[in-house]
């Protein structure tokens, strides 16, 4: 025990003396959540709206109106000349193009089908089917007050209307940076515990001086350990950091247990600092880690749920994922954080990180040989 | 000349003899595009969905199957009362809960008005405003279907859609660009800061400065077999979206593998300025990283809309080069427009190049410490 107490101070005095790496370590988590936390967000507003009126009759003029008093559209352009609108289209001026062809009013309660047409700008296609969601939204909007203006002057037996309310909850006003904070913080603590860690481990023996190290008594566990505990205590720094920015600045509700987050984000940097570790006994050059660890860094970050749905990914994707740490603490980060889940909620998440942490770090103590 | 291919020779050996590495340069946008191209996606399948039917009639029995049929949700759970639907919600499978109000059909039916209530789960507000959209529309249609049952037709506006450049939706057309941003970016300022501050750091840069080899020479040979690969990476990533995806180039190729050619040639010269300020190679991967790797995902427009970003954060944007290759790149590889159409995020690109490469020869220390 005394050992192992040796040499973590000695890894803390040397993460310390490195002045920028001390500093960075919590200055850029901080400085990174402060800029991109508020930055993201999917919502679709002013959605840039180009208007080709051919018909100008009233009832054009007043889905114009509808359209422009939502909050999503803005008309930034009316023309009557399709090859102009299509020419700016081109040039990223707006994203949608509505064409009423003359005839719309005309056509609107004389049987024939009043047709409109838009153009979505569809490069991000989420974008452009969320867009014209809320756009055939307006449309149908108007049209059903048309149809209600015309049915009240021949009083009938009242038309069939479902009536919808919808909330969110947990997040009544979907405020974007409930969302992101969570996530953000899951991989700034992920990214510095992974790659320092692994670092550091390589450039001992990248500089020679992990042979001082083996010729010592010291066991191969406790070095494993040793390397570890100083990363786990940043990363939970890096996290409490991270949680206290969120409710000062960003002032994100914390629901759940703090206690019960930080049990998962122990039991998560475990694992993720023993695959580091692992990784480190292959690689001889801290260019060699760096690589393999940005490769698994990328793969684990895509797929843990941050910036894409969970669910929609295919099955054998999710199946991969079962062995994507990240994915598991995005998850329980944000249940616990937002909903207040509860420790038997995320039992299955919890136990498949334990299972990890144990499978990476007994390989990391395996796998590392104290001969060369 | 011939002492500066014999160094671009030397880098070379460096960078082959270390196949891992190698390796890996290629992996990362190849692992990247498949991971894009087949297992995440921005659109909402299958999400969860609970209902809680108070009814139980003919009408939301329909309902619920047209919504279940639709492809998107999947039902998790029926609920029986109000005080599940807090714990269905905790448990994180379920996204979204309905409620029909008692006697849904029978008020419908009679007196023209049933309530119903959409509950999703905000905690992921992308998905929440998806599927409630998606449900919203489902049961618009059921309404109609029965509005067209007692009214004539006449009054209904028919809206019709055309998806421009990308008319199938396919979500390629978002994420190559992108990919390819983002990994010239990355890759390029780590491998370029890190073999420089590799050679400091060892010491051996002592021995390239005392050589006949003059300052420049030094990093231009350093940089030349990193422009060459990630030059074959710009290929690669194209031939495989075209091979798997069918997605070709649009415009003049030879335009975009320019204007790569140039993003490149930036992308370096901020790997040689990051060296310029790192003692180490922790401190230079830590930089071009920790420090990049989030801004260049989150603020080049490449998963998150640059249009719906705060102000400031447009404005940021401005000085962050990905912004206007991912415009180039798009510009050409999809809309198919001409440098008509690009000359001015091209020119700031170069005005970029040329601004960090006098930063980094004032800064470059040709004297030891």
């Amino acid at each position: 025990m005394r050992t192992i107490l040796y040499l973590i101070r000695k890894e803390f005095l040397q993460i310390f003396r490195n002045k920028f790496i001390s500093k960075a370590i919590f200055a850029v988590p901080i400085l990174q959540m402060l800029i991109l936390v508020p930055a993201v967000t999917f919502e679709i507003r002013n959605v840039r709206l180009c208007i080709i009126d051919n018909d100008l009759t009233p009832e054009s003029r007043g889905l114009i109106s509808k359209l422009e008093g939502s909050t999503f559209f803005k008309v930034k352009f009316t023309t009557f000349s399709e090859t102009e609108a299509n020419k700016l289209m081109h040039k990223n001026k707006f994203d949608v193009i509505l064409n009423i062809p003359s005839g719309f009013g005309e056509n609107l309660g004389n049987g024939k089908p009043a047709k409109l047409m838009a153009s979505v700008d569809a490069i991000n296609a989420s974008a452009a089917q969320l867009s014209w969601a809320y756009m055939s939204g307006v449309i149908r909007d108007y049209n059903l007050n048309i149809i209600t203006e015309n049915i009240n002057t021949v009083p009938v037996i009242p038309l069939p209307q479902i009536l919808i309310t919808n909330r969110f909850w947990y997040n009544e006003l979907l405020n974007y940076k409930h969302y992101m904070l969570p996530g953000i913080l899951t991989l700034l603590v992920t990214v510095i515990g992974f790659l320092l860690a692994g670092l550091n481990m390589v450039r001992e023996k990248e500089v020679g001086t992990i042979e001082q190290l083996n010729v010592t008594p010291v066991r191969k566990h406790q070095l494993i350990i040793a390397k570890m505990v100083p990363f786990i205590l940043i990363g939970l720094i890096d996290l409490s950091l991270g949680l206290i920015l969120g409710k000062l600045v960003f002032n994100i509700p914390f629901v759940g247990s703090v206690l019960l987050l930080f049990f998962c984000a122990f039991i998560f940097l475990i694992a993720v600092l023993g695959l580091a570790l692992f990784i480190s006994t292959f690689s001889g050059t801290q260019q060699q880690f760096m690589f393999i660890a940005f490769f698994c860094m990328i793969i684990f970050m895509l797929m843990s749920g941050l910036f894409t749905p969970y669910e929609s990914m295919p099955n054998w994707a999710q199946i991969i994922n079962m062995i994507n740490p990240v994915a598991y603490l995005m998850k329980i980060n944000r249940m616990v954080m937002l909903k207040g889940s509860s420790m038997h909620d995320i039992s299955r998440e919890i136990i498949s990180l334990i299972v990890i942490a144990v499978c990476s770090t007994s390989m990391a103590v395996r796998r590392y040989r104290k001969t060369t | 000349m011939k002492r500066f291919l014999g160094f671009v020779k030397k880098e070379f050996l460096h960078i082959f003899r270390d196949y891992r590495t190698l390796f890996i340069i290629f992996g990362i946008p190849v692992a990247q595009i498949l991971i894009f191209g087949f297992a995440v996606s921005t659109d909402v399948k299958n999400a969860g969905i609970a209902f809680l039917d108070l009814s139980k009639d003919e009408t939301t029995l329909k309902l619920t199957d047209k919504i279940i049929s639709s492809g998107f949700f999947r039902r998790t759970e029926n609920l029986t009362g109000y005080n599940e639907i807090e714990d269905v919600f905790r448990k994180g499978k379920t996204k979204e809960v309905i409620i029909f109000e008692k006697d849904f059909g029978n008020k419908l039916l009679k007196e023209g008005k049933a309530s119903l209530s959409i509950l999703a789960d905000g905690s992921e507000p992308n998905t929440a405003t998806l599927i409630t959209n998606y449900t919203m529309a489902i049961i618009g249609d059921f309404n109609k279907e029965i509005l067209g049952a007692q009214t004539n037709n006449s009054l209904l506006i028919q809206p019709e859609v055309k998806m421009f450049y990308n008319p199938e939706l396919k979500s390629q057309h978002m994420f190559v660009p992108g990919v390819i941003t983002m990994i010239l970016i990355l890759i390029c300022a780590l491998m370029t800061s890190v073999t420089i501050t590799r050679e400091k750091e060892f010491g051996t840069m002592e021995v390239l400065l005392v050589s006949p080899l003059r300052p420049i020479q030094i990093i231009l040979g350093k940089v030349v077999p990193y422009f060459l690969l990630s030059f074959i990476n710009v290929a690669l990533i194209l031939i495989l979206s075209w091979l798997v995806f069918g997605l070709s180039v649009k415009g003049s190729i030879v335009l975009l593998l320019a204007e790569s050619m140039l993003y490149i040639m930036l992308s370096l010269s901020v790997g040689i300025l990051i060296s310029t300020v790192s003692g180490n190679m922790q401190q230079a991967i830590f930089i071009s990283l920790v420090g990049m790797m989030l801004p260049t995902i989150l603020l080049s427009g490449f998963i998150y809309p640059l249009e719906n970003m705060p102000v400031v954060y447009q404005i940021i944007s401005y000085i962050l080069p990905p912004r206007y290759f991912i415009t180039i790149i798009k510009s050409i590889m999809i809309k198919g427009t001409g440098i008509m159409y690009v000359w001015k995020e091209t020119l700031t690109l170069i005005a970029m190049t040329v601004l960090f490469i006098v930063l980094s020869v004032k800064k470059f220390k040709i004297r030891l410490e």
